[in-house]
């Protein structure tokens, strides 16, 4: 009998865990029902960002108010958007709104996207705003909504501290125009950091998976933009990795004047990072316009305290270059929906762009920068970071394209991480690197081109 | 009565049929289909023929974790099973509080693997940072990182079984051993194992095929770090299928793999330990 009761027991144990772990967040506008507005189309929005999930609900709630449209969004747990959408797309019911990361997400949900250069969304571009879409040939597949920017994130506080001691480099953070200026600072401001009351220059480079994309793909973008500056490409097959050398001086910067002994970044976080730098425990940060809410606010920095320098890597000519600003966020409407879905979600586009509410809940909610010309007075941005970073455009700096959306897979980032995490432990050296930088990019661009 | 329920044997059998057929026979028969195409989406799919099993062949990181993975299962099943059997034998004296040590044991099978995997991070980082160093270090802390963890787990689950086991050894059996003249070790031997025969095929079974499976517990806690070196066979198939574009039906192809040899390891232990129970 116990053996049977054991059996029993096991698998009663055996289905639980069968049904566990399998949740996932949706719901739909309310008031609406499927059959009520099966007529006029659905929008069926699958959302990317978790952190704008209630902002999304709210105005599909709004719409469907408005309207009698119904509109669901679905937002996927975070690092899951890929997963889901694939999941999501074999369905009946599949999104007919959805995102793309850039040129190599196209590639592989090119089929599923619609031709969007007829819609009232694309006509509500900003001129000189081209570059935040994507194309393939003459169609427009994806329309950017989110351009974001990225650099090195300073402290104004900590940074007039240091000028003020004995034999600082600069007297200005406007003085650092190359990267010698900004190793000799950071260098400087490292051996006095006890007289500053910080733990470094640079906050923590963590190489877990929660931060190790601010070098494998955000740093990383550097050397391969100079790349193609000077072989005038927009993307290639095989990369040379001509300023390599500079990838790895500035590499070397962030793990040497740091906070952290190189050894321990595999463990740290953006959660350390985050903490350090928000505490005035570091001078440096390398973020982006995103990151505000994480550094600045109660019991944080304050937000006038919060400086940002472009990511001088020691190539020539980067006394003019700019911060790196781009999009990661493209939409794309469903080409398969039926033709009544499809225009509901370009009505619904529409709608956000230009509505006070929509207008409202993207630039002031969500926080987000937008190409759109309906962004306007209440709707411009407050975010500290990107009155900086359009500073620097209005100074004449170049900005720095994100040409890390041409990627060839997510393979070649983390293969790269993993060198660079190795390198900084000393486990590995810097050939290792390189090797994952050019061989790797070849490797990864004939595994998915074919 | 017995030709009764003959009768009603179909009925019986329904249930766990069609849960069979939904959760298994389905997505394995799809599975296999899916590994021979080209594919984004499930439901547009383009004909490859062996392709992608070429492509798995010449795929280094599968055939290091495929061995990461086996000399992992190894080490696993041998010290859960000794281990939960040594706790087990200890726990069955009778002595004041031996059924909350049983709670406290198999406590920390219920708390999930993810969870599970960053809290023994942030532990044995700790640890580590004594010399400096992190789990993703080398691949051999990683492993016994691994280890750890899941000894940590599984031991209390299969020591339940164990205790099982030895709560129907007969008394009976046990005394006239001893009054033959049996030494304590002697009555393990002879009288217990033997008898424990069915608890053991199980929790090897379940220890083996766990650690075959083993998904969640691998990517928190070391997430294959270094370089794929920590790298179990389910993570390496997770990352196939969605770390380049293009490469779903490479991580398909895998997969079917995969559940060939855990099928056939889990049959053939199946067997082995089956037919030394029927000798009995």
């Amino acid at each position: 009998m116990k053996k049977k009761l054991v059996s029993v027991l096991l698998c009663g144990a055996m289905a639980m865990t069968m049904f566990a772990g399998c949740g996932m967040k949706s719901s739909s506008g309310s008031g609406s029902s499927a059959a009520k507005s099966s007529k006029s189309g659905k929008v069926y929005y699958l959302n990317f960002k978790p952190e704008a999930e209630e902002a999304w609900q709210d105005l599909a709630k709004k719409y469907t108010k408005e309207t009698g449209t119904e509109v669901k969004v679905v937002t996927a747990a975070s690092g899951t958007y890929e997963q889901q959408l694939t999941s999501e797309m074999a369905k009946s019911d599949a999104p007919t709104l959805f995102q793309v990361n850039g040129p190599v997400g196209l590639n592989n949900w090119k089929d599923y996207c619609d031709d969007m250069s007829g819609s009232e969304l694309y006509k509500h571009m900003k001129k000189g705003t081209e570059s935040f879409t994507l194309t393939d040939g003459d169609k427009v597949m994806g329309i950017a909504y989110a351009i974001e920017t990225y650099g090195i994130i300073y402290n104004k506080t900590l940074f007039d501290k240091y000028t003020k001691t004995s034999g600082a480099v600069v007297k200005s953070a406007d003085e650092i125009n190359s990267f010698d200026t900004l190793k000799k600072v950071a260098d400087d401001i490292q051996s006095k950091k006890s007289d500053l009351g910080i733990d470094g220059a640079f906050s923590v480079a963590g190489m877990d998976g929660s931060s190790d994309w601010r070098f494998k793909t955000h740093l990383a973008n550097l050397p391969i933009y100079y790349e193609y500056q000077k072989e005038g490409e927009t993307s290639t097959e095989a990369i040379k990795g001509e300023y390599l050398d500079q990838y790895k001086q500035i590499w070397d910067l962030y793990i040497t004047d740091s906070t952290c002994d190189p050894k321990l970044l595999s463990s740290k976080t953006i959660d350390d990072a985050n903490g350090e730098f928000s505490t005035g425990k570091a001078v440096f940060y390398q973020n982006g316009t995103w990151a505000v809410g994480d550094v600045a606010g109660d019991g944080k920095l304050k937000e006038d305290e919060l400086g940002m320098l472009p990511i001088y890597i020691g190539a020539e000519g980067e006394e003019n270059q700019g911060l790196c600003t781009g999009s990661e966020n493209y939409w794309c409407v469903n080409t398969k929906a039926s033709d009544a879905d499809k225009q509901a979600t370009y009505d619904f586009l529409n709608w956000v762009v230009t509505s006070d509410a929509g207008r409202d809940a993207l630039a002031n909610t969500m926080g987000f920068v937008t190409p759109f010309d309906t962004f306007t007075g209440d709707y411009e941005t407050k975010n500290p970071l990107v009155k900086i970073a359009n500073e620097y455009v209005a100074n004449g700096k170049t900005p720095v394209s994100w040409n890390f959306a041409t990627i060839p897979s997510e393979e070649w980032k983390n293969n790269l991480g993993s060198a660079l995490t190795s390198y900084a432990a000393g486990t590995g050296d810097w050939k290792a690197v390189t090797k994952a930088f050019v061989d790797g990019w070849a490797t990864e661009y004939a595994a998915t081109h074919e | 009565m017995k030709r009764t329920v003959r009768r009603a044997f179909p009925l019986f059998v329904l249930p766990t049929l069609v849960a069979f057929i939904v959760g298994f026979i389905i997505p394995f028969v799809m599975g296999v289909y899916l590994s021979f195409h080209k594919f984004t989406v499930v439901t547009n799919t383009k004909f490859v023929g062996f392709g992608n099993y070429v492509k798995m062949m010449g795929d280094q990181s599968f055939v290091h974790s495929l061995w990461y993975t086996v000399l992992f299962t190894i080490v696993s099943v041998i010290t859960i099973n000794v281990f939960a059997f040594i706790i087990a034998l200890f726990l069955c004296k009778v002595f004041k509080g031996a059924k909350l040590f049983r709670t406290i044991f198999f406590m920390p099978n219920l708390i999930g693997g993810i969870v599970l995997g960053y809290i023994w991070q942030i532990i044995l980082n700790g640890i580590l940072a004594h010399w400096n160093i992190t789990l993703q270090y080398d691949a051999k802390y990683g492993f016994w990182g691994l280890i750890i963890l899941m000894n940590w787990q599984q031991i209390g689950y299969m020591m339940i079984i164990y205790i099982a086991g030895i709560m129907s050894v007969p008394t009976e059996l046990l005394e006239s051993a001893m009054i033959d003249g049996a030494g304590s070790f002697e009555r393990l031997k002879s009288v217990v194992i033997p008898i424990l025969r069915p608890s053991i095929t199980i929790c090897t079974f379940l220890t083996l095929t766990n650690g075959f499976k083993l998904f969640d517990q691998n990517l928190a806690l070391t997430g294959g770090e270094p370089a794929k070196s920590s790298e179990m066979l389910a993570l390496n198939i997770y990352n196939t299928f969605y770390g380049r574009v293009g490469w779903q039906g490479v991580g398909q192809a895998k997969a079917v793999i995969f559940t060939i040899i855990v099928a056939a390891i889990a049959f053939i232990q199946l067997y082995a330990t089956r037919s030394k129970e029927e000798q009995m």
